[in-house]
């Protein structure tokens, strides 16, 4: 493997607080050092010149759908493998919502095989909580670890059984595996297909209301209080979540939580004035009054992290009335952008905490390899162009679907190489 | 016999009706002044002129109704023009096919207007966005019924002269009726003061937020009404029951003949029907001398005629729709 010498560019690694201009140098598929001597460099070394760019940790993804097997037509291991690249992640954590569902140690092995095979960005495996993803009993979990899942979710459905979340926690804490779990009270959601306000009483949509998310939050917190498990809960999106998370963090719950970039996003619930099914994700677009709460407490640190919520869905099942399409979008390669345009370039975050809350922090809640460039650690690595603005087409992206709500927005900010093991696996041509 | 007697009214510019939401007032005027006409050169919408002739209306319905459908169709051939029906069941909706390309398929056989109603709101302005030709709202889900509540309050001005200062209650299930939220936009841009009524469970408070008044107690606004609005108990759209049952309804909000004596001595009774008698309205109420409901079929005719003439005279570059809310 030709090793790399990266320089010129802003090194932004939270893991060791850098945040300065220098040199990394890659061996090995490992970070051999930070401003290495010209002496040390091995001779065939292959320069990258990131000036004018930030070079960070690879991003690390705690929920992709990547839909293979039995639901190709949306996304392979392959092409959201791609998508992760392009986006700067080089590892995302897979969900279970496979059909079948990935619910046995023969289904990990035929995502890590694949994702082996594909050799794009590092896949790890979230598996079922439970068999079939049915929500009844607990699912082979110690099998599953063994086999290589990193963590379990019977995402993107909730949890309902709260017995069953009980149980998985307490059961959990011999594997030292975390799980997550999407918080909704599904009773309350029923059909609805946007954020319930103002906007949806006026376009007779049915709503979904906060208080679905609410209950299941305050629900889990107790559990994982309770359990003393590793719970991650996500995609929080309502300013009450918010505050039952803050208050739990408080009283030393040890739980973490995470938010999707739509929630981040300048997009409020008016974009479903188009009824354009683009718009039809969830969490849902909601009102002014909760992107900034969630905002702010992703700041603050409230928030522990950004995952993409990349739910991939072929074109021909969003190209329908707003009942029919189902939720979904196409976010691996806008999140690094629209967090760039919505968050850091408005003054509300710093790299470094953008690095943080897109590498590090999800490195440690998924406990997989990352999120640092010490040397030693793998040489995972994303090199950020900030200052490039482009136009969101989704006919453009890798990913095999193309649904996204920043459909035609100019947004800034862009991956221009994604590293993988000291491996450069993607690299954007101007 | 068929007759040609008027000429296009200008300053109309939309090739689509979606919704009022979206109108100006001089729209609305021009729609309303544009059926009342059609309404007198037609004999009360019972003869036939030759105004669109060799035009092509399909009635594309994806939810079933029976006047809405034959009042369009109706209004088509009072025009001259030829229709094509369609509903869903039966059609290659139930093979699978989505309802865009069967709105498609249907524009191909050369058609010059869709009339669609869907159970979905939003779906005409999907259409709109795909197909070439002019596209009417005949009702999507709960959003809007354009051509409802322009019947509705051309029956109002026909009987009061104006709509500015009135006071007009809609009685019901707001929460999931299109007619009501096309009559709240067209009633206040024309100047009425707009009452919701209705139990907690269909007449959310959000409504307030667009400056119409929201009431609880029938009994308590009715005498400061002009006109009664009473709409139908939607079961079919309820996922969980609003109310304990429909004989507490019925006591709390059904038009009654003592009702009646309690109200205005001119009070007009509308609604958009289909009726439940006993429900929102008992039938001395429906079949008294204050009840207008049968003229507002009468001029649902009227005003479908003038829409489809105001859209088949609109320029061809002209804006399919304005944004909807602001």
């Amino acid at each position: 493997m030709t090793p790399l010498l990266i320089e010129n560019g802003r090194l932004v690694d939270p893991s060791q607080s850098i945040d300065r201009v220098a040199r990394v140098l890659v061996t090995g598929g490992l970070i051999a050092a930070i401003n290495p001597d010209d002496g040390d460099l091995p001779p065939n070394v292959r320069r990258i010149d990131a000036r004018g760019r930030i070079v960070a940790p690879g991003l690390i993804d705690l929920g992709t759908e990547l839909r293979e097997p039995g639901r190709e037509e949306d996304e392979t291991i392959e092409t959201g493998g791609n998508a992760a690249l392009a986006g700067g992640f080089t590892t995302i954590l897979c969900a279970a919502n496979t059909y079948p569902p990935i619910d046995s140690p023969g289904a990990v092995e035929f995502v890590r095989q694949k994702a082996q095979r594909a050799r794009t960005c590092r896949i790890h495996v979230i598996a079922c909580l439970s068999r079939g993803r049915e929500g009844v009993d607990m699912a082979e979990l110690g099998l599953l670890a063994e086999a290589g899942a990193v963590g379990f979710s019977d995402a993107p459905r909730p949890t309902s059984n709260s017995a069953l979340l009980k149980k998985a926690l307490e059961y959990c804490h011999m594997l030292d595996l975390p799980i997550y779990d999407l918080p909704l009270v599904p009773e309350l959601t029923g059909s609805g297909v946007m954020h319930e306000g103002r906007v949806s009483t006026i376009l007779g949509l049915q709503g979904l209301p906060t208080e679905a998310e609410d209950l299941a939050v305050t629900r889990d917190l107790r559990l994982a209080e309770a359990t003393g498990g590793r719970l991650h809960i996500g995609p929080i999106s309502t300013l009450q979540g918010v505050e039952l998370i803050k208050r739990a963090k408080q009283r030393g719950i040890s739980i973490s939580a995470s938010v999707w970039p739509q929630t981040l996003s300048s997009m409020t619930d008016k974009e479903l004035e188009s009824f354009d099914a683009r718009f039809k994700v969830r969490p849902p677009l909601r009102n002014e009054r909760h992107i900034e709460v969630c905002r702010e407490a992703l700041i603050d640190g409230t928030i522990d992290c950004i995952s993409t919520g990349h739910t991939p869905r072929a074109r021909e099942k969003k190209v329908n009335d707003l009942d029919l399409a189902p939720f979904g979008m196409v976010s691996l390669e806008t999140t690094l952008a629209s967090i760039n345009t919505d968050m850091i370039r408005s003054g509300l975050l710093s790299w470094p905490d953008a690095i943080t809350r897109l590498s590090t922090r999800p490195a440690e809640i998924a406990g997989v390899p990352g999120g640092s460039l010490k040397p030693g650690s793998p040489a995972d690595i994303v090199i950020i162009d900030p200052d490039v603005a482009w136009t969101v087409r989704g006919d453009e992206f890798q990913s095999r679907s193309n649904s996204t709500p920043w459909e035609g927005k100019e947004l800034f900010g862009q991956a221009t190489h994604a590293i993988v093991g000291g491996e450069v696996r993607f690299e954007r041509h101007a | 016999m068929s007759k040609t007697l008027l000429e296009p009214p200008s300053g109309w510019n939309r090739r689509h009706l979606l919704g009022l939401q979206d109108l100006s007032v001089d729209e609305l005027r021009t729609l309303l002044d544009t059926a009342q006409q059609l309404k007198e050169a037609t004999n009360n919408c019972r003869e036939k002129l030759s105004l669109l002739a060799g035009k092509t209306c399909a009635n594309l319905f994806f939810e079933n109704s029976t006047r809405t459908r034959n009042s369009f169709s109706l209004a088509a051939k009072r025009l001259g023009a030829d229709t094509v029906e369609f509903s869903s069941s039966g059609s290659s909706v139930a093979k699978g096919e989505t309802f865009i390309d069967t709105a498609k398929t249907i524009e191909a056989m050369g058609v010059d207007w869709v009339v669609t109603r869907h159970q979905t709101p939003g779906t005409p302005h999907l259409l709109a966005r795909e197909l070439s030709c002019s596209v009417l709202n005949a009702g999507d889900g709960p959003h809007e019924h354009p051509t409802q509540g322009l019947l509705d309050i051309l029956t109002i001005r026909q009987h009061r002269g104006n709509i500015d200062g009135l006071t007009v209650a809609l009685v019901g299930d707001i929460a999931h009726s299109r007619t009501a939220r096309s009559n709240i936009w067209g009633l206040k841009k024309l100047g009425a003061h707009v009452i919701l009524c209705g139990p907690s469970t269909l007449v959310s408070h959000r409504w307030r937020e667009l400056d119409v008044e929201v009431a609880y107690s029938l009994d308590e606004i009715l005498p400061r009404c002009d006109v009664l609005n009473l709409l139908r108990i939607q079961f079919e759209r309820q996922t969980t029951r609003p109310f304990p049952s429909v004989h507490e309804y019925a006591n709390l909000y059904a038009m009654n003949a003592d009702r009646m004596r309690r109200s205005k001595s001119d009070i007009l009774i509308m609604a958009p029907g289909p009726i439940n008698r006993g429900v929102e309205i008992t039938p001395e109420v429906a079949d008294g001398p204050h009840s207008v409901i049968l003229e507002q079929v009468t001029n649902g005719i009227a005003v479908r005629m003038a829409a489809l003439w105001l859209l088949a005279n609109a320029p061809h570059n002209s804006s399919s729709s304005e944004p909807i809310v602001h």
